[in-house]
């Protein structure tokens, strides 16, 4: 969406309401569409109507105005207007303080839900069984609320009969409404719906339920005088037919998402045209080309959407789902039954599960006190566990009572067991599996047969998948969605092209940890290219929230999961000349061996090229040949060997298992002891999986390298110097293009590195390398021969569309024929900083590490450094303070004493400076005064200020906390309370800067374009 | 059970039979609503045609005890990608195969219906014929069987859905629990060519009593009633086969007001002069886009025809187009330049659909002398 040529102007600049008004009163525009960039966009337009600028700038506000906004966002206003129009709401009531919320608690009895104003997702929000658990969710979610605000509400719970449901709806100024797609979630109420399974559409509604509801919601759409799209959550309950009004978002949302990829309706952009004025009636259907967008679609397959939770990086926090979001993507799966569209969905989460059990990883749990447990209180295994439940005995109806699942999705799960338990290695039995979603992998694990053995055997029997269409109209018109999805029936309708210039993408999957929207971007890219030089190029993906899996991006869309088996059922039907597997992040290289070894033509740097990087030796060996010095490292097939290896390179050292994205399970150790319980928590060491030891640099810079290789010349297209000291994970680390603090001799090294290795590597595409800088000497820490998370910030940066380069290199062209030189640095500064999701996940001390935990990024773009490191920090929610009072707190005291003249600046700008005990003393000793906090367990001062807003921000430098100690609570409450805190030496300087930066100056905005003009790279 | 279904075009379905073991024929159409089964199978204007549904999960939500819109299954013949023996919804009492049984109609599940759709979309509704047994089904058969079947045109189809006797259902009592201020206590003559319940159920709801009419009552058995306005139904087949529906309309045009929805539609049109034409597919779904021509105003209308008015043929009939289909601008309403005549091709009393157009019904109250 950043992209320089996505609109006339791009600004990259933090979204508060400031920044908008500056560039409201530069750009002078016509209008201002509020309800198409969810929550925040919502927010930022409510907030900037309320200064006036609009007015002063005749700025119209385009689709839904700001009042209806207002009376759909406003818990007050909005129940008002149900109640004017008799639509049922749950008992509810606005609260300002906690004694409010119980007060009101005594007249509707406990169970009650909390519910914050203006939070996205919900965040804050929770169910109160107690009165204790009333009075803490409250006040968290006051704290959060940016108008102090929550509600209380009678809670409408899954176990009292109460299901979940979904509508999208449409709305012109002339008053016509339509319905998009009814969904109903297989979790009943009390999870939230971004956090529950999904099914489209609704599974047991009959036609006067479902009419009940459809009538209540264009009801509500017209009262609201939406025009454009809104999402309506209603619960009925399945033992009355009663029904209440659960949420209404007057805007297009993650749900409008789900719904257009679930139909092949583009909301989004029906909605912006209802916005400019025109009307449902006058729209065309791009799908048909006949018919008109005023309609309701049909489908005739089903959909299931499960979400993709981040638990496997935050051992420690609270699994349980519920009314906060804690996901962070989701993956969609289209079949002709429910039992196919489930296992393809889980098969497509890329959790290593081939489907709903009946694979290798199958360990099924027989312990019936722990299954019931987990059936009632939901967590991100509870279809898992509803499995085992089925295995273990426990009856469909038995699992309804406990958990309020609808019996109906039970007796499918059930259905699918039953099934997998008869598979036989026969044309009938396979063919029903196959109907039944059933993957290859778990075929072969029931009837004891390899993955290959199943495929092969299955395509000698003509058991192949077909591909039906997603036409909105469930063929009822011709319809020329190049938007297909397989399934096993008897008319394929993929109809391939025998075109010799085909090319499929292999997209990203679901956004996790690790592997986010910046993959989906360069695949985007990717199929851009391929069309500038006339190839017809192709998308497999699951994503439904993607750029990627819009039917009209690519010239055909695949909606599947990116397994071997989906993926190459798809290369056989296409035939394609070639596949890209450099762009979707580790999902697709995880395939490309395989594919290679199915003969698959693999655009571009080669998988062994892959191979090579990510194994530890043959990299090694490469870097000695080529002379480019190393970390020392080791590897290590056991546990002793690991205590050898560490000990011989030398304390501090980073362990991890190798062949990972994301850093996962990664560790700085500093002795024996911390390498002992790593090992035994963390890792399973053994012949097969070895860990790798490296030697940790510390206070080492970081940088990052991105580059163009055509196998033989190398563009070396950015240099990122990291802000945190190396140590952090890459991904999770802030940086800035140019770097900043490295000399230009430095700089002429990393790109004769750069240059040998890409070649060395045989890259033919993209390669990003990582490397540390410590006594002017630079080291390699990682090289890897594909697109990283970096690709759209350094596009944006350096204003190169890196992604469409190395596309049209792997299919051929030379970096001189593309026009790209040497590398050159812009004279604007570019700061990438992450977003962490601490606060939606309880339990987790926000601390950066070698493991990454961020599941976002935001850029701040200004002349310098200081400026843009300010607004990178704003852009990410941290509003750094320019007075008031200042907490430092630093653990070692090497680190106190290096943290001296950062106390002493902070104080001469004008701050109060408080700080724990120990800190206080060694900076007292060195003439630096300071108000001295208590250890919070004799006496939470320090808590308190925090709570009363009295502290601006927190300096937290301390790796490695103890979840009871000091620094972990006060990090902890930073992030509730939403205080700025800094947990590194160098990110405290640069914070420091930018504060001294902005102080007496304001911020101003421009475009990219603007930045461009100063830096023309091609 | 096996149950196969062939097409006279000779394209052969095999699946699995549920529901009555039997051999039928009949037109094949499909239906594009997500839900209503329950309510399609038992509309009358289904009557000589084979259903298919288009969603492929059918029966999840079971079968209610009663409120149908007839008081059986009128389909000949069901079709559909799987049918759900286990079913969740709390006003069920059966399963759709028991359902099925119960009206001796044959089912065919397990086969590729969005093949047949596309088939019906390209050839237009084409005739069929459904085996489903428990033995060998000689597939050779059933395609002859298939192709001997007659055009749906030349079916008789009224005797079987229109009551025998008049009857008179007193709306006094029922349940006048409706907010429309359209309520009144006046009378129609409803001429029964197959109606669906809810239609009856919404003129009772708004205080109207109704006599209801065998297809081939005389215009002077209506005149004779005293009634405040003439109704026509729904109804199956061609329309031009109702000769005597269409002779009562010609004859009462200028006596009473007239009111119709879908076959009614059609009736009224060529009564008036007007000629009717088949379909390729039909309309048939919950989903279709008709513009209120005079309001300018888009509804999402429940629908099941297979013949629409010839809009070219309306001049010098006094009728003009009152609401279109967005989707091929086809007719689906007509008004009267000076007499009180008005109907509808959709169906404004849904079940299943949309209640967005249940408005119509109070247009027609009000036109009541």
């Amino acid at each position: 969406m950043t992209d320089p040529d996505m609109a006339d102007a791009i600004y990259i600049e933090p979204l508060n309401p400031e920044i908008l008004c500056e560039i409201i009163r530069k750009e002078r525009p016509d209008g201002l569409l509020p309800t198409i960039g969810g929550q925040t966009g919502l927010n930022l337009a409510v907030a900037v109507a309320k200064t006036g600028v609009l007015e002063e700038c005749n700025v119209e506000v385009l689709g839904t105005s700001i009042e209806s906004i207002e009376e759909g966002e406003d818990r007050e206003l909005f129940k008002k207007l149900m109640i004017e129009i008799k639509e049922p709401i749950p008992k509810s009531k606005t609260v300002n303080t906690v004694s409010e919320a119980k007060e009101f608690v005594k007249q509707i009895g406990l169970p009650a839900v909390i519910r914050p104003a203006y939070t996205l997702g919900g965040t804050g929000g929770g169910i109160a069984f107690t009165d204790a658990e009333l009075e803490k969710i409250t006040q968290h979610g006051l704290n959060l609320s940016p108008i102090t605000q929550v509600l209380i509400e009678q809670a409408i719970l899954g176990t009292a009969g109460w299901g979940e449901f979904e509508l999208e709806v449409m709305r012109d100024k002339n008053d016509n409404c339509i319905i998009i797609c009814p969904m109903e979630n297989f979790d009943p109420m009390g999870i939230h719906t971004g956090e529950s399974i999904v099914t489209a559409p609704t599974q047991t509604l009959n036609d006067h339920d479902f009419q009940t509801l459809r009538t209540s919601a264009i009801k509500i759409i017209r009262a609201l005088k939406v025009k454009g799209g809104c999402n309506i959550q209603f619960a009925l309950n399945y033992n009355t037919g009663e029904y209440v009004i659960i949420e209404v978002n007057p805007r297009v949302s993650r749900s409008s998402a789900l719904a257009s990829k679930a139909t092949g309706y583009p909301i989004a952009r029906i909605a912006a045209k209802i916005a400019i004025g025109m009307t449902l009636d006058e729209i065309p259907n791009d799908v048909t080309k006949e018919t008109k967008a005023c309609f309701e679609p049909t489908i005739d397959y089903v959909v299931v959407k499960i979400p993709r939770w981040p638990f496997d990086k935050f051992e420690t926090a609270d699994k349980r789902i519920g009314t906060q979001m804690k996901s962070t993507g989701e993956t969609m799966a289209i079949g002709r039954t429910f039992e196919e569209s489930l296992q393809k969905a889980i098969r497509s989460l890329e959790v290593g599960r081939f489907g709903l059990g009946h694979d290798p990883k199958d360990k099924v749990c027989s312990d019936n006190e722990e299954i019931i447990s987990n059936l009632k209180v939901a967590t991100h295994k509870r279809m898992m566990y509803v499995r085992d439940a089925i295995k273990c005995g426990i009856s469909p109806s038995e699992i309804h009572e406990i958990s309020g699942i609808n019996q109906w999705f039970l007796e499918k799960v059930k259905n699918i067991y039953d099934i997998g338990e008869k598979i036989e290695l026969t044309k009938e039995s396979i063919l029903l599996a196959k109907r039944n979603g059933f993957s290859d992998v778990q075929i072969g694990t029931v009837v004891g047969k390899s993955e290959k053995e199943v495929r092969q055997f299955r395509i000698s029997n003509g058991v192949i998948p077909t591909y039906k269409m997603v036409d909105t109209c469930a063929a009822e018109f011709k319809a020329y969605t190049p938007y297909m999805y397989s399934t096993y029936e008897r008319e394929d309708e993929s109809n391939p092209t025998d075109n010799d210039k085909k090319v499929i993408i292999v997209g990203g999957g679901p956004i996790r940890i690790g592997q986010g929207i910046e993959f989906d971007y360069a695949c985007v890219h990717s199929v851009f290219a391929l069309r500038e030089l006339g190839y017809e190029a192709l998308i497999i993906n699951n994503n439904p929230e993607t750029v990627s899996t819009d039917f009209d991006t690519s010239d055909k869309l695949y909606f599947e999961p990116l397994t071997y088996e989906d993926v190459l059922n798809i290369i056989e039907r296409e035939k394609p000349y070639g596949v890209i597997l450099q762009f979707g992040g580790q999902t697709p290289i995880n395939m490309a061996m395989k594919l290679e070894e199915a003969g698959v033509n693999i655009l571009g740097t080669q998988p062994s090229s892959i191979d090579t990087a990510e194994n530890r030796n043959k990299f090694g060996a490469i870097l000695d040949r080529l002379g480019i010095p190393s970390a020392d490292w080791g590897t290590a097939f056991s546990f002793e060997e690991a205590l050898k290896t560490a000990n011989k390179i030398g304390y501090p050292v980073l362990v991890r298992p190798s062949y990972v994205l994301g850093g996962r399970a990664m560790q700085i150790v500093d002795n024996d002891e911390e390498l002992k319980g790593y090992m035994k928590e963390a890792v399973n060491v053994s012949p097969e999986h070895p860990v790798l030891i490296d030697k940790y640099l510390a206070n080492a810079i970081e940088l990052d390298v991105d580059a163009l290789c055509d196998g033989d010349s190398v563009f070396v297209a950015a240099i990122m110097e990291h802000i945190e000291e190396a140590g952090v994970h890459s991904g999770d680390s802030a940086c800035v293009i140019p770097p900043q603090n490295i000399s230009d001799s430095i700089k002429d090294k990393v790109i004769e590195y750069t240059k040998k290795l890409a070649v060395e590597l045989g890259t033919v595409g993209l390669i990003n390398m990582q490397m540390a800088v410590k006594d002017d000497v630079v080291y390699i820490l990682e090289a890897n021969p594909r697109a990283s998370r970096t690709v759209p910030y350094v596009s944006k940066s350096v204003g190169v569309p890196l992604a469409k380069m190395a596309t049209k290199i792997m299919l051929g062209k030379k970096l001189s024929e593309l026009g790209l030189k040497e590398y050159k640095e812009p004279k604007f500064a570019s700061v990438k900083e992450v977003v962490f999701p601490f606060l939606k996940l309880q339990g987790v001390i926000p601390e950066l590490g070698p493991e990454m935990k961020s599941t976002g990024e935001v850029m701040g773009i200004d002349s310098n450094f200081d400026r843009a490191f300010f607004k990178a920090q704003a852009a990410a929610g941290v509003e750094l303070p320019s007075k008031g009072n200042v907490l430092m707190a630093i653990g070692k005291d090497k680190h106190k004493i290096e943290a001296i003249p950062l106390a002493k600046e902070i104080i001469e700008m004008g701050f109060k400076l408080y700080c724990t005990r120990s800190t206080a003393d060694i900076f007292k000793e060195n003439g630096v005064e300071s108000v001295k906090v208590p250890k919070i367990r004799d006496d939470p001062l320090v808590l308190e200020m925090m709570k009363k807003k009295e502290i601006q921000l927190v300096i937290n430098i301390h790796r490695g906390s103890h979840p009871k100690s000091d620094s972990s609570t006060i990090r902890r409450a930073c992030v509730e309370l939403d205080i700025p805190c800094i947990t590194r030496m160098s990110s405290t300087k640069a914070a420091i800067r930018a504060i001294k930066a902005l102080t007496n100056d304001k911020i101003s905005v421009n475009s990219l374009e603007e930045y461009y003009k100063e830096f023309n790279n091609i | 059970m096996k149950a196969v279904l062939a097409l006279k075009d000779g394209t052969v379905f095999s699946g699995k039979g549920f529901g009555a073991e039997k051999e039928i024929g009949g037109e094949v159409v499909f239906n594009t609503s997500l839900v209503g089964y329950e309510e399609s199978l038992t509309d009358p204007s289904y009557k000589g045609q084979i259903l298919t549904l288009t969603y492929p999960l059918i029966g999840n939500y079971g079968v209610r005890k009663d409120s149908f819109e007839s008081d059986g299954i009128q389909v000949e013949g069901f079709v559909v990608r799987e049918h759900q023996d286990f079913y969740s919804h709390r006003g069920a009492v059966k399963g759709v195969s028991d359902f099925l049984k119960d009206f001796d109609i044959p089912g065919i599940s397990g086969i590729d219906t969005r093949m047949l759709t596309k088939k019906i979309r390209e050839h237009g509704v084409i005739n069929g014929s459904l085996v489903t047994s428990k033995d060998k089904i000689d597939v050779e058969s059933v395609v002859e069987k298939a192709k001997k079947l007659e055009d749906y045109s030349s079916f008789d189809l009224l005797p079987k859905v229109s009551v025998k006797e008049k009857e008179f259902i007193d709306a006094k009592g029922i349940v006048p629990n409706s907010s429309s201020k359209a309520r009144t206590d006046k009378t129609i003559a409803m001429i029964d060519t197959g109606v669906k319940l809810s239609i009856v159920r919404n003129f009772i709801k708004r205080g109207v009593n109704v006599y209801r009419l065998p297809y081939n009552v005389k215009p002077d058995e209506i005149k004779d009633l005293k009634v405040n306005g003439l109704f026509v139904a729904n109804g199956p087949g061609d329309p031009e086969r109702a000769v005597d529906a269409i002779n009562a309309v010609r004859e009462l045009q200028s006596e009473l007001p007239i009111t119709g929805i879908c076959f009614g539609n059609q009736i009224i049109g060529l009564a008036l002069g007007g000629k009717t034409y088949k379909l390729k597919f039909g309309h048939r779904g919950t989903n279709q886009p008709v513009k209120n021509i005079s309001e300018n105003k888009v509804y999402i209308t429940s629908q099941n025809h297979g013949f629409a008015v010839d809009k070219d043929s309306l001049d010098g009939t006094g009728l003009n187009v009152s609401h279109i289909n967005l989707n091929d601008g086809s007719v689906e309403g007509l008004k009267h330049e000076r007499l009180p005549i008005q109907c509808v091709q959709h169906h404004p009393e849904s079940n299943p659909g949309p209640w967005d157009t249940e408005h119509t019904f109070d247009d027609f109250v009000r036109e009541l002398k």
